[in-house]
């Protein structure tokens, strides 16, 4: 697409944005973790937040590089690259997130049939179907592939029993992408099969487990006898493995870039609350010299990073999906907005200590909550010592000691 | 000096390991529970001080068993240990600290002996903003003369540990154009004063307290001038015991987790990726754990220069915040999922570890003093 047509989508898009996103929503971008979720039993923020998915959706700009038969907005990528920054200039949240749009639409364009495409991701794009992640187990976490939850074929359909566990939002969540063993006998890559389950068959159950930051967004997630379509198997029975696999490279890449991302502005954000902690004047050169150079490499650190996304997506042909590399993004992306979230508290100091209560404002809760939770980023997706096992043998070529992954 | 433990000492330690130790998570998710200002309980406290807990360094003249903080520190490592909420540090090292620093021969008559049994609860009020303010900067609550006697005092106080629980609190104030605060005993019912529980997120007891015009008598003034940093200093060295006790037992409970959890068919504990991180733990807290003894047996020796306690203080916290935080860090990350958990008693900890680095002055505060004092 020429410089010209771009201009001029921009100009399009700019007015369509003017005339379309409620004025309520402008100036309050969300992340990954704030914002419209959807599903059948969605609820909005506001009436607001339901106008804006509606709106977005019908243009297919809540996926906009998806295909258009599918719903999507069939944009390029560069003309994606103009809606984001449109978005952004009128510091608008994203009309809809979640597991859907991240981790199984990108999983079902790249190994799904035309009909497991028809029949799931217009759900997703429309924001109808809200998804979980069914990877873990008890037993399996980092050592993913030895899952015991089992499918057993029975006609058109497969039965499945056994337990997930840390699901995050699975009593909110309609559909659950699962691995299940559908060959016992098999070496444990093997026989694994990726399978996508409606939550409300009979035998599904889930319990909410409280998180250490108070919201209870993780469960465990029992399967009795559960019967799901043979037909909903993405990639081929006993080949789930590497489906999963892929799949955790979109959700290590997002991640990453989200938790980066979400850093973007950081530095406004802590050098307000060292103002407000009286470390330095309204404007101007903070006084406390520490916690200027620590907010300074706090940025410089997410400039850093956020060049690298870049290196990394400029380097890869367009549309070639993630490699190993997505490991980069997670280990580093991950922690940037740990150390991120401990600087702010400790700014705060004795403010960005509560828990709870009106001697704290809103906003110094948040800190505390936030540190909390961005503990478990180097866990979740995989933990941090999991990707760098991945970047020093599948990246780096270094020989394996023998034993683990 | 001597960085070994004496027969006594040991034996000090054992029984608070018996007594104090256990149960300790189990009481804190308790008060978790309760509303804010309930966090306290008296009928323990009162048990506690007929053990002799709450009289270790109150002197014996006035009812306690006239230990040092050597000894005190132990039992405080192990309530660290146990998460156990009760306010003995406060109690200990701010409220009875300080009426035993500056206070009258009389003052210390008539409280000591009521704080060393339980009957009654003293802390300190003394910080005024969300963090400790460098040195020199002055004091905002003040105590004005009253032309008949006494005093009236003005200004807000926060993270006053125990504050909605005491009975007594000491408040530092300035007093017309002095350059330190003096002490002030100010009791709970005393009109103009306010005090507000807080929800902090270790859910030990915590207040902000407010002094709208509180008159007090002649008598409630300690003699003692310039205390407040004496007091504060082995207060300090009393928490950083605290929190080494707190990361031993984080890390203790991680390393049996290495051990049972498996993945891969191995103890987790196998992989060389987290033994040496075990490891690296296990020699920060070795470290922290000598400055913690050296700083308590600093405090004990008599005549001690208010440089040299200092010194011995911020070397200790400056140490314990960082350790902690390290400890409590890796602790969570080495749990995985279940480590993330509200259940999991491995989170109470890096609450804790959180709440503990950011009183009495961070570790940034401590080494910027400790640079001061060696005069750059
Ligand atoms: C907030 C949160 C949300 C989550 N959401 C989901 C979800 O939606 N769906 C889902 O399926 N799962 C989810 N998870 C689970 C997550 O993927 C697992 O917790 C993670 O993969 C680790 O597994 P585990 O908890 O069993 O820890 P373990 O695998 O037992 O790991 C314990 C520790 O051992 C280390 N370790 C393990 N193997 C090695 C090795 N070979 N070398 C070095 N160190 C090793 C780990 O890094 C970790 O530090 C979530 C987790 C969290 C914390």
């Amino acid at each position: 697409m020429s410089r010209v047509d771009l201009d001029a989508f921009r100009a399009d898009t700019r007015a369509w944005l003017e005339d379309n996103a409620p004025a309520s929503l402008r100036g309050r971008p969300g992340d990954m973790f704030h914002g419209t979720w959807g599903g059948r039993r969605g609820d909005f923020e506001s009436d607001d937040h339901r106008v804006w998915l509606e709106r977005m959706a019908a243009r297919g700009w809540t996926a906009p590089t998806w295909p258009a038969e599918y719903g999507g907005g069939g944009l390029s990528r560069k003309e994606a690259a103009v809606l984001a920054e449109e978005l952004k200039r009128l510091k608008l949240p994203a009309p809809l997130i979640g597991f859907g749009l991240v981790m199984i639409g990108p999983t079902l364009l790249q190994f799904g049939t035309e009909a497991q495409k028809r029949q799931h991701l217009p759900g997703i794009i429309k924001g109808e179907i809200r998804w979980c992640q069914g990877y873990s187990e008890p037993g399996s976490g980092s050592d993913l592939a030895s899952l015991q939850t089992s499918a057993v074929r029975d006609g058109e359909q497969y039965v499945i029993n056994g337990q997930k566990i840390w699901t995050s939002y699975a009593e909110k969540s309609d559909w659950i992408f699962c691995l299940v063993r559908t060959d016992p006998g098999a070496r444990k890559q093997e026989g694994i099969s990726f399978i996508l389950v409606d939550m409300a068959s009979p035998g599904v159950t889930t319990k909410p487990i409280k998180l250490i930051s108070g919201a209870s967004p993780f469960c465990e997630v029992f399967f009795d006898d559960v019967r799901a379509e043979a037909r909903d198997v993405i990639g081929g029975v006993n080949a789930g493995w590497t489906v999963a696999k892929a799949l955790l490279q979109h959700e290590r890449t997002m991640v990453g870039e989200v938790f980066a991302r979400s850093v973007l502005g950081g530095q406004q954000e802590l050098l307000a609350l060292a103002r407000a902690a009286g470390l330095g004047p309204p404007e101007g050169s903070l006084e406390a010299p520490l916690v200027r150079d620590r907010i300074a490499q706090s940025a410089m650190d997410e400039r850093a990073f956020m060049l690298t996304v870049q290196r990394l997506q400029d380097n890869a042909r367009a549309g070639q999906p993630p490699g190993p590399e997505s490991s980069i993004l997670k280990v580093y992306g991950t922690e940037l907005n740990q150390r991120r979230r401990q600087l702010a508290v400790e700014i705060a100091g004795a403010d960005g200590l509560g828990w709870s209560g009106d001697a704290y404002d809103d906003g110094a809760l948040g800190l505390t909550r936030d540190w909390l939770r961005s503990r478990g980023n180097t866990i979740e997706g995989g933990t941090s010592e999991i990707q760098l096992n991945i970047i020093a043998k599948r990246v780096l070529g270094l020989p394996d000691a023998g034993g683990a992954a | 000096m001597n960085l070994a433990l004496t027969d006594e000492q040991k034996l000090i330690r054992d029984t608070a390991k018996d007594m104090l130790r256990k149960d300790g998570a189990r009481r804190l998710r308790r008060l978790r529970d309760a509303a804010p200002d309930a966090r306290f309980s008296r009928e323990l406290w009162a048990e506690m001080g007929e053990l002799g807990w709450l009289g270790l360094t109150i002197p014996e003249a006035h009812g306690g068993a006239g230990l040092g903080l050597a000894e005190l520190a132990l039992v405080l490592e192990e309530l660290g240990r146990g998460l156990g909420p009760e306010p003995v540090g406060a109690a200990l090292l701010l409220g009875a600290g300080a009426i035993d620093a500056a206070g009258s021969e009389a003052q210390k008559a008539r409280f000591l002996p009521r704080l060393a049994t339980g009957e009654a609860l003293a802390t300190l009020a003394w910080q005024e903003g969300p963090h400790r303010p460098a040195p020199g900067i002055p004091c905002m609550t003040v105590a004005e003369a009253q032309p008949g006697g006494g005093y009236r005092l003005t200004g807000e106080k926060r993270e006053v540990v125990a504050g909605a629980n005491a009975d007594v609190l000491i408040v530092s104030a300035r007093v017309g154009g002095d350059p330190e605060p003096r002490l002030f005993l100010v009791e709970a019912g005393a009109t103009g004063l306010t005090r507000e529980a807080l929800d902090r997120v270790d859910a030990h007891p915590v207040a902000r307290v407010a002094l709208a015009g509180v008159e007090v008598g002649e008598d409630a003034a300690l003699p003692g001038v310039a205390a407040l940093g004496g007091v504060l200093d082995r207060a300090t060295i009393g928490l950083a015991a605290e929190m080494l006790g707190g990361m031993a037992a984080a890390l203790e409970m991680t390393l049996a987790w290495l051990r049972e959890r498996r993945q891969f068919g191995v103890p987790i504990g196998s992989f060389q990726a987290l033994q040496h991180r075990a490891a690296r733990a296990f020699v920060e807290l070795e470290l922290t754990r000598s400055v913690v003894m050296a700083a308590a047996r600093t405090a004990d020796q008599a005549g001690v220069p208010a440089k040299a306690l200092a010194q011995a203080a911020s070397l200790a916290k400056a140490r314990a915040s960082d350790a902690f935080a390290l400890i409590a860090d890796e602790a969570v990350q080495m749990h995985g999922g279940i480590g993330m958990t509200d259940e999991h008693d491995v989170g109470l900890y890096l609450k804790r570890a959180r709440v503990a680095a950011q009183s009495y002055g961070d570790a940034a505060w401590h080494r910027d003093r400790w640079a001061r004092l060696a005069g750059y």
